[in-house]
């Protein structure tokens, strides 16, 4: 039954074939250190996951957000574990993906014909640190609070346009309920829309042009 | 590989299959349980009520007018206290103990309206009508109105509020 229905949708949807490129592809003979893009692969999907139960009771609104956020951990069942997951994987995230990127420098990985993938790899490092930045605002506590006032303060120091950026990122020029909102939105939808496009053109790349090989003497 | 150290049961590929599949599905579910009670644990809570709620006294409600008398009960959700409103027809009629209707409709709960024209209880969602009895006389409803359990104090009125 089970086989007939598959060979039925593989006909018709190439399942097989998919199967065998992305997963039978041929490989090097690889280390450790080359799991590390997967690891980062599934910690973003997690964060992905996690988020999106977030935003079941989050709202980002100055008057509630901290309670939203309280509420998860003490009103909801497993809210301290959906929440803790989110909060412990966005770290790690950045973690295995640095990792990944020098492992990608220490073995020449980004050399012809890889510099696009390395280009998008250095999009998605800056995406995921992007997502960092403006998740810490959504609590709403005070160390989110001032983190946000010093980080965007930072961004201020930037010559002639420092300004600019300054209240680009608050929505005026102090931190206020705008600033919590855009955050929100680019936490939610603008960082992850960029960072889909960006996994997928890098992956694409990754089985487009196989893994290269650890550097030997002839390399 | 040198065959001593083949396995005689399984080649190495069926092997690794066999191991991400049976760790993935236990991390799903590690995951993916959980995620079950964090949706619905709100849906399991008692946010209902059980409330004696006073109408003050029965000299404000007229006879045999069916008159709406309308209350608010303060409630938490969540992360908000929020004010739910309610309505009750209080009909009094002469020698008997009142009769307190609730006004959510009883075909999908709307607010009903008494009509003092056609001395009908009329709701707009679907057209229905209700005499002053509260007993259906046209429309979806399955079942009249429902009634409050009242208690009387001296001349106070008060109406026993379950939810939940
Ligand atoms: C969001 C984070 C990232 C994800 C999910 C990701 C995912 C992956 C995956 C699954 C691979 C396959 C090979 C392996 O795992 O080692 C890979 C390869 C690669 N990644 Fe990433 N990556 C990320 C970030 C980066 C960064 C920050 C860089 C560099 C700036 C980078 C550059 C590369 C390059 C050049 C390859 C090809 C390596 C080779 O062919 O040997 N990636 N990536
Ligand atoms: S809800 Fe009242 S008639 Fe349908």
């Amino acid at each position: 039954m089970a086989e007939n229905v598959f060979s039925w949708l593989d006909e018709r949807l190439g399942l097989k074939a998919i199967y065998d490129t992305i997963l039978d592809r041929k490989v090097p003979k690889v280390n450790w250190w080359f799991t590390l893009g997967s690891a980062s692969l599934f910690l973003g999907i997690m964060q992905g996951i996690t988020g999106m139960l977030l935003s079941v009771y989050y709202v980002p609104t100055p008057d509630h957000a901290y309670d939203s956020i309280t509420f998860i951990m003490t009103g909801v069942q497993f809210g301290w574990l959906i929440r803790g997951i989110h909060h412990w994987g966005a770290s790690l995230l950045i973690l295995t993906a640095f990792i990944h990127m020098l492992r990608v420098f220490f073995y020449g990985a980004y050399k012809y014909p890889r510099e696009f993938t390395w280009i998008t790899g250095v999009g998605l490092l800056i995406s995921a640190l992007g997502m960092g930045f403006t998740g810490y605002l959504l609590p709403w506590n005070q160390r989110s609070y001032w983190a946000t006032t010093v980080g965007s303060e930072i961004a201020g120091t930037v010559p002639w346009v420092g300004d600019f950026i300054l209240r680009t990122l608050r929505g005026g020029t102090n931190l206020s309920a705008l600033t919590l909102s855009r955050f929100f939105s680019l936490h939610i939808w603008i960082f992850p829309a960029i960072i889909l496009a960006t996994v997928g053109t890098h992956l694409y790349l990754v089985i487009r042009l196989g893994i290269s090989h650890i550097p030997d003497k002839d390399s | 590989m040198p065959s001593k150290y083949r396995s005689p049961v399984m080649d190495r590929r069926s092997f690794v299959k066999i191991v991400t599949a049976s760790l993935g599905s236990m991390m799903a579910a590690i995951v993916g349980l959980p995620v079950i009670q964090y949706f619905i644990s709100p849906a399991l809570g008692k946010t209902g009520s059980d409330d004696w709620i006073s109408l003050g006294s029965l000299d404000n409600f007229p006879f045999d007018l069916p008159t709406l008398f309308n209350f608010n009960i303060t409630q938490v959700n969540g992360w908000e206290r929020s004010s739910m409103s309610y309505g009750a027809f209080v009909l009094r009629k002469e020698g008997q103990d009142p009769i307190v209707f609730s006004d959510v409709c009883t075909h999908l709960s709307c607010r009903v309206n008494w009509d003092e024209e056609n001395k009908e209880f009329h709701c707009p969602c679907h057209n229905a009508f209700f005499d002053a009895n509260g007993e259906v006389v046209s429309g979806p409803p399955p079942r009249p109105l429902d009634q409050y359990e009242i208690r009387l104090d001296g001349d106070q009125l008060f109406i026993h509020l379950t939810e939940g």
